[in-house]
């Protein structure tokens, strides 16, 4: 009898993973992707996330807008803060050294979380849906979780066409194999930079729509999925967006089986101190090949 | 003696002597808030004015804080013998977190995320042993009666003030001392090509090792030096990612490749905090950290020698004419 219930316990804390680990892997996808292309860590971006929480959150519940709006406002909004974080504070840094690009996004970080406290306050709010929960057999999974994962997938899936069957995708994964290169072959290298800068904040919009669904939003909320994001990137290797994806999903069975069989918070510590003896065995990502 | 010198003599005589004269507690508050954080800005840029950036520091904060709290509450150590052994800590942990870093060659954004990470795991365990630490509530070591030497616990500012000071001017010593060390030459070579270091015979690793390891202790004792200072600590105020980012900011300000620039950077941040706080109130809640990010940017962007690195590069390009 105790062995059933545990396996039941077992088995849905590793379905939860692999659901957290979708969602996961979107938001390190958005990271991977600027600093693939761009070359540089926004480590404001769960930032980004935060306020696009609170733009979906203003747009459902206090101006009254249907979800399908939106939903689309929110992720256009998080889209052009992406594009203005890029034209502001890393264009004149692009020449500079790496570590002060990082410090300056350190810099964003400190003024969106005190933008929102100061705009929005510090209480805790949530869109007040209650989505049903799904039972199957003596399992329960809420239905936000489950379209969290789909819908990160179907982001995932969307990005990966764009990058392979367009034009403009295309060049931004060339652009991201050699730099100068592509500059010399006439491609407007500000005009790509831009362009995936929007991508990235469009990846975080689509993120905030998600995780509003499951979690209350307040100024700090970033704080509670950065650094998880930045490990799952570095992890992978940066740059790397099969490597992300992996670790993601690893990242996700790490917490969901460590928060089992104690509470969530070992959970995160487990997943940090797998991150790194990781770092002592692959210090160049988890797919990266030896030399 | 030449002027030079006089001066310093002056400004030190003065520094001693100003508890002795001036008393309003406020304000003698405030000089040693600001002494203890100037010594723990002078300990990051003690390597990161090598382009060791680390994000981790809050962690060995909070190891300086905790540990000499826990060692003080439940086994009733003196601060005395608690405080050594919390450095020894948080030493161990940066060499554990450091060495496969420095190993394998994690550099730039890699060694900034790792310790990042480092800063996340600590506020992690505060947060998550909070039958042991109180959690995110805080924490504070028993108080004895009076001031006691002995607990390290001191009823008037003016004695907090003296050994605020002691220890911000054994940082801005040891910074002086590693300046015009063979350790600086070793690690400018290795900022600019680790492999032309090595080829120069410069042991790499063990070098950033020797720098990571005294920057962590000191941070460590400038936690210490809070906890024992504040009586309260919360995994908020001594660990994490923002206290780790606040220290970068202050430093970077102030100017991270002068002596007293992180000192310059911590009047600036406390002053501005504490003006906002008594100007406004309630009211400037998260206001301080919107003008800090503001200023971040345009510091990295325009001026990113810092406020006293820039002055004093001015006056010297000047007075060159």
């Amino acid at each position: 009898m105790m062995a059933d219930i545990f396996d039941v316990y077992l088995a849905e804390a590793i379905i939860s993973g692999i659901l957290l680990g979708g969602v996961l892997a979107l938001l390190a996808l958005g990271l991977n992707l600027i600093f693939g292309v761009i070359d540089v860590t926004w480590i404001c971006y769960a930032e980004l996330i935060m306020l696009g929480m609170y733009a979906l959150y203003y747009f459902y519940s206090v101006f009254g807008l249907p979800m399908w709006v939106a939903a689309p406002a929110c992720i256009a909004i998080v889209a052009v803060l992406g594009l203005l974080l890029h034209y502001i504070v890393i264009a004149p840094l692009l020449d500079a050294a790496p570590i002060n690009q990082l410090l300056a996004t350190g810099g964003v970080l400190f003024f969106l979380q005190s933008f929102a406290t100061v705009a929005f306050g510090i209480d805790f709010r949530n869109l007040g849906i209650r989505l049903p929960v799904l039972a199957l057999g003596e399992m329960h999974f809420s239905y936000a979780r489950l379209l969290a994962f789909g819908a990160a997938l179907a982001g995932m899936v969307v990005v990966y066409l764009f990058m392979t069957r367009t034009y403009i995708g295309t060049a931004i994964r060339a652009i991201s194999q050699d730099r100068q290169i592509m500059a010399l072959m006439g491609v407007d290298t500000r005009r790509l930079y831009l362009v995936t800068s929007a991508i990235g904040g469009a990846l975080a919009g689509l993120a905030a729509c998600l995780l509003v669904l499951q979690y209350d939003v307040h100024p700090f909320v970033g704080l509670s999925f950065g650094p998880i994001t930045f490990l799952i990137c570095v992890l992978g290797g940066l740059g790397n967006f099969i490597g992300g994806f992996v670790a993601a999903f690893l990242f996700a069975q790490i917490i969901s089986l460590g928060g089992l069989y104690s509470d969530l918070e070992w959970g995160y510590v487990l997943a940090f101190a797998f991150f790194i003896v990781m770092m002592f065995i692959r210090p160049a990502g988890l797919l990266a090949r030896r030399q | 003696m030449n002027p030079r010198h006089l001066l310093w003599a002056v400004a030190a005589v003065a520094l001693v002597a100003l508890p002795f004269v001036y008393r309003q507690p406020y304000h003698l508050h405030v000089l040693v808030l600001i002494l203890i954080w100037s010594f723990a800005y002078t300990s990051w840029s003690v390597m990161g004015r090598f382009g060791l950036v680390s994000l981790g520091h809050g962690g060995f904060m909070g190891v300086g804080a905790y540990v000499t709290a826990l060692l003080w509450n439940h086994l009733g150590m003196s601060p005395w013998l608690g405080i050594p052994i919390s450095l020894v800590c948080a030493g161990a942990l940066a060499l554990i977190v450091a060495y496969p870093c420095f190993r394998f060659r994690i550099t730039g954004h890699y060694f900034a995320l790792v310790t990042l990470a480092l800063s996340g795991i600590v506020l992690q365990i505060i947060t998550a042993t909070r039958d042991l630490t109180g959690g995110s509530l805080g924490y504070t070591p028993e108080r004895t009666k009076g001031s006691g030497l002995a607990a390290l616990q001191f009823v008037d500012k003016e004695t907090w003030y003296l050994i605020a000071l002691a220890v911000w001017a054994v940082g801005i010593a040891i910074w002086y001392w590693i300046d015009r060390s063979m350790i600086r030459y070793a690690m400018e070579a290795i900022s600019e090509d680790e492999d032309a270091a090595a080829a120069a015979g410069i042991n790499v690793t063990a070098e950033k090792l020797k720098i990571t390891v005294l920057s962590a202790v000191m941070t460590a004792l400038a936690g210490a030096l809070y906890c024992q200072y504040q009586m309260f600590i919360s995994p908020d105020t001594v660990s994490g990612i923002s206290v780790s980012l606040q220290m970068v900011f202050a430093a970077v300000v102030g100017g991270i490749y002068v002596a007293l620039g992180p000192t310059v950077g911590a009047i600036i941040t406390i002053m501005l905090a504490e003006g906002l706080r008594i100007g406004f109130g309630t009211k400037a809640v998260g206001w301080d950290n919107l003008v800090y990010g503001v200023l971040l940017v345009v510091f990295i962007i325009f001026l990113p020698k810092g406020i006293l690195g820039s002055l004093l590069a001015r006056m010297k390009s000047s007075s060159k004419r």
